[in-house]
């Protein structure tokens, strides 16, 4: 812990002589963020180790503003003859960027003035032999648990150590270590002619946290055999019944509906929609990014303007846009505190699993893996590729492959019936499954 | 051309204090018994972006990316390490990670040698500095311009233009030294139309491994201005596209997405030698119908998926993957090339220093065919003309892929009638590729605009395609 501290204090430092220096160039105002990222990612496949990798990833972003015109720049390498090369970069551009009253850094009174410690950083101190015993174990019991299953694209075991600092020339500055750790599996099933790939993985701050090796990969081999000799189905309207890792999608486009930038821009679909019901009254979506232990938690966002928890739906009713101050002036507004997006976002969730939800549908579509990029944030036009099962009387028939889902965003937000207690919580979005009343899935 | 060598030493080797013989001891120290392959890869790149909206420039930056990525292979293992740090005691460092693969072992001598390079599809220049800044800020602003004069209903335009100049070296124990020196510039002209309240995007782009002088000469950045108007309006009139199973006419050119994802990604070395794809073990076999020639080639000049060599320092070349209907060949790098016993194909490619090599493409198209273009539109009684498409996706083991069209047409008896919203395409690709039963006499490349991400990292890649039909495609609109 104190050689991160003291690691951490010595990139506060590169960031207050960047700032200076920045000054020193002429710049009215400017703000820096560093980052620098150590781990150790190894990989298995078929009992043997396949690769080993030692990560090192050190980043540099500076802005600088000369009174409303803005010049960034960034680098990987954090000698000081890059940094000053960058901070000159930065200044240059903003010789020929336009006036921009927008531009410029956040109000120096919403800077955060608290900054407690959040738990957001626990090292796993393994040798790279454990690391790969691990993987070895959550790889076998995928290999072990079925008969069907043949081959496979191996367990991965990631361990990533970070800290980020961010400061800028109000005096503001900030920074905290953090741990991430994965695991993950990826196995293939042969039925017939039938070949099917699927995967499972856990991830969490804290190794202590993660779902044991052996279940990761009887779950990746669970979802894999599941999928085996899948069907179309014939075009037509259901319900559709998004499982909750594949409904993380569907929350985080409404987000980036409300973003600033889609909104001034006039690029959403949920334009003008302050204050009017875009979800059915018994949904609430909320933030909360000073969350202890959370995967998005931080008592500042990227401008340093303090976080909160805070409110975007209430009763369905859209209670607030994602703003940071360039977007927020645009609109004439205030931040929101959410210069790099949302923190822990969570929708509220019923009281009824997946399987509940199933008998809540009786007929339609699970779907529980999505293809493509077919969504269109400007019309809310959504169309992608899908797989997942058929379900008659509540219970799934068959497994469903090679159709389409169409819709559009604006009304299936409408058309939300239920959000299941299934919680996905590897996502800093979080949420259980939603049951949509009506999709056109397109088939043969 | 062992100039490039020079360029590359200069720039990322000599600032840091270190020559040929500092590469010799470290390849080396990465010898011994157990050890099949290992290189060393360095890199510098300087990349500039600038975006222009509502009418202002509004962001300029510039991006400095340097390192060097370490790699030991035994068998089907791989050790792997880099640093950002280009000072030897942390290279070292580096390669003492990359060699914990095998424990055991003395090291032997390695001597490199830089051999001439056949390829010399793109100058050696820096596109950074190949207009100065004022010049660049006219051509945003001109390219503003453009696309508002087009009609009234245009309302937003943002315009991106990227020059990146990437300088590699890979020097490896086999004994290769080769260096690279690789310009590349894009621009895209994103536009909203609003027309009653309804609003609508349109999008243009092009690129090559060229000056920024590329988008001045011939009006190219005019026309994707232009481009990018003209779809915008288009969509403003779509109506809903239709959902089931019809047959498909794809337009010539960046549609060959289509080819990237049905057969491309699934004819990657690592892919089959692990067995994990649809086309594993079917080489000789009919794996599309008999009109379908597909290639992949890293050697057409210029070009945005192009290479002089791939980052392992195998010069790039032109490798048929499929030759009338019949499974010809897969696209290799050295280490599984040299797993499934054969050789490299020049596809040996990586995002950066800091991400391992993998088979990935180049320019992967479709060879012209003899039909023309409207004859095949006359073919189809009902169907869809997909004329411009976003990105795709495959899952290469049960080979279904998905593609969205952001700009079509109903073909109702053998003419284009209504334009209809974007639509996700889904298919199988063996299935997709057996149903193609008309090809154009009307071969084009893409714009260059392409990126392509496998395992998290991406590459610039281009395809491209003549004019096709597919007699079955299912369609992912909402009227029955």
């Amino acid at each position: 812990m104190s050689d991160m501290k003291s690691r951490q204090l010595d990139l506060q430092q590169s960031v207050e002589e960047l700032l200076h220096e920045a000054k020193r160039q002429g710049a009215s105002a400017a703000e820096a963020a560093v980052s620098s990222d150590a781990g150790l990612s190894v990989t298995v496949r078929l009992g043997e180790t396949e690769t080993i990798e030692h990560t090192r990833d050190n980043g540099l972003g500076v802005t600088v503003y000369f009174g409303h015109r803005k010049g960034s720049a960034s680098t990987s390498d954090l000698s000081p003859q890059a940094i000053k090369e960058t901070v000159e970069a930065a200044c240059n551009f903003a010789r020929y960027t336009s006036e921009d009253d927008c531009a410029g850094l956040a109000d120096p009174s919403l800077m955060a003035t608290e900054l407690p410690d959040l738990d957001l950083y626990h090292p796993w101190n393994q040798s790279v032999e454990e690391a790969i015993e691990l993987a070895i174990r959550c790889e076998t019991a995928a290999r072990e648990s079925d008969d069907r299953i043949f081959n496979s694209e191996g367990a991965t075991l990631n361990s990533h150590n970070g800290l980020q600092v961010y400061g800028n020339t109000h005096g503001f500055i900030g920074g905290y270590p953090s741990s991430r750790h994965s695991l993950s599996c990826a196995v293939l099933g042969k039925e017939g002619e039938s070949m099917q790939r699927d995967y499972w993985y856990t991830l969490a701050r804290k190794s202590e946290q993660l779902d044991r090796a052996e279940s990761v990969g009887e779950m990746a081999a669970k979802r894999t055999v599941a999928r085996l000799n899948g069907r179309r189905i014939k075009t037509q309207q259901a319900p559709v019944l998004f499982q909750a890792d594949v409904a993380v999608g569907l929350l985080r486009s409404f987000v980036g509906a409300i973003r600033g930038s889609s909104l001034y821009r006039k690029a959403s679909f949920l334009l003008d929609q302050l204050g009017k019901p875009v979800f059915p009254s018994f949904i609430n979506i909320h933030e909360d990014p000073l969350l202890s232990g959370g995967l998005a938690s931080c008592a500042y966002d990227s401008e340093g303007v303090a976080t909160s928890r805070k409110d975007f739906i209430q009763n369905g009713v859209l209670s607030s846009y994602v703003l940071d101050s360039y977007a927020a002036r645009k609109l004439a507004m205030q931040t929101t505190g959410n210069g790099g997006g949302v923190r822990n976002l969570r929708i509220n969730s019923g009281d009824q699993d997946r399987q509940g939800l199933l008998k809540s549908m009786q007929r339609g579509l699970l779907v529980t893996e999505l293809m493509g990029q077919g969504v269109n944030m400007v019309t809310g036009d959504y169309s992608r590729g899908a797989t997942g099962f058929w379900i008659e009387n509540g219970e799934i028939q068959f497994p469903v492959e090679e159709i389409t889902i169409a819709g559009n965003m604006k009304e299936m937000f409408l058309g939300l019936q239920e959000v299941g207690s299934d919680i996905e919580t590897r996502s800093s979005v979080q949420t259980g499954s939603w049951l949509i009343d009506n999709m056109m899935i397109a088939g043969e | 051309m062992t100039d490039l060598i020079q360029i590359a030493q200069q720039n990322i080797l000599a600032p840091v204090g270190l020559g040929e013989s500092d590469l010799d001891r470290m390849l080396g120290e990465l010898t011994g018994q157990g050890v099949d392959a290992a290189d060393l890869y360095f890199q510098s790149s300087r990349l500039e972006s600038w975006v222009l909206e509502d009418g202002i420039i509004k962001e300029g930056a510039h991006n400095i990316e340097q390192g060097a990525g370490i790699r030991v292979i035994s068998g089907e293992k791989t050790g792997f390490a880099y640093s950002d740090e280009l000072q030897l005691p942390t290279l070292q460092e580096a390669a003492r990670a990359a060699r914990a693969i095998t424990r055991s072992g003395s090291s032997q001598s390695v001597q490199i040698a830089g051999s001439p390079i056949a390829n010399q599809l793109y100058a050696p220049l820096n596109p950074l500095p190949s207009l100065n800044e004022a010049e660049k800020v006219e051509l945003l602003q001109a390219l503003d311009r453009e696309a508002r004069k087009q009609d009234p209903r245009v309302k937003q335009v943002i315009v991106s233009l990227v020059a990146a100049q990437d300088i590699i070296l890979v020097a490896a124990i086999d004994g290769t030294l080769s260096a690279d020196v690789r310009p590349l510039v894009r621009l895209n002209v994103h536009v909203i139309a609003e027309q009653n309240g309804r609003r609508e995007q349109g999008s243009s782009g092009g690129g090559a491994r060229q000056s920024l002088d590329y988008f001045i000469q011939e009006s190219r950045g005019r026309e994707y201005a232009r481009e990018a108007v003209r779809q915008a309006l288009v969509n403003l009139d779509a109506v809903d596209a239709p959902a089931g199973s019809m047959p498909v006419v794809l337009g010539p050119g960046w549609p060959g997405v289509l080819l990237h994802e049905a057969v491309g990604h699934g004819l990657e070395g690592d892919f089959n030698r692990k067995g994990t794809s649809a086309f594993s073990g079917r080489i000789g076999e009919q794996v599309a119908s008999s009109c379908c020639t597909v290639v992949d080639d890293g050697t057409l000049p210029g070009r945005r998926g192009s290479l002089n060599i791939d980052d392992e320092g195998t010069p790039s070349q032109n490798t048929v993957l499929i030759e009338n209907g019949i499974l010809k060949g897969y696209m290799q790098d050295k280490h599984n090339a040299r797993l499934m016993s054969t050789v490299s194909t020049g596809n040996g490619r990586r995002e950066s220093y800091a991400h391992l090599p993998m088979p990935r493409m180049t320019n992967t198209y479709m060879l012209a065919g003899e039909y023309n273009p409207e004859e095949i539109i006359a073919s189809v009684e009902r169907g869809l003309y997909a004329v411009n498409f976003g990105g795709g996706q495959v899952d290469i083991t049960s080979g279904k892929f998905v593609f969205s069209a952001s700009e079509a047409y109903l073909i109702e008896n053998g003419k284009v009638t209504r334009p209809v919203k974007g639509a996700t395409l889904i298919g199988n690709g063996p299935e997709a590729m057996s149903r193609i039963s008309m090809v154009g006499d009307d071969l084009k490349l893409d714009k260059g605009v392409g990126v392509c991400g496998k395992e998290g990292q991406s590459v610039p890649v281009g395809v491209g395609q003549p004019t096709l039909k597919l007699d079955e495609l299912t369609v992912g609109g909402t009227e029955q």
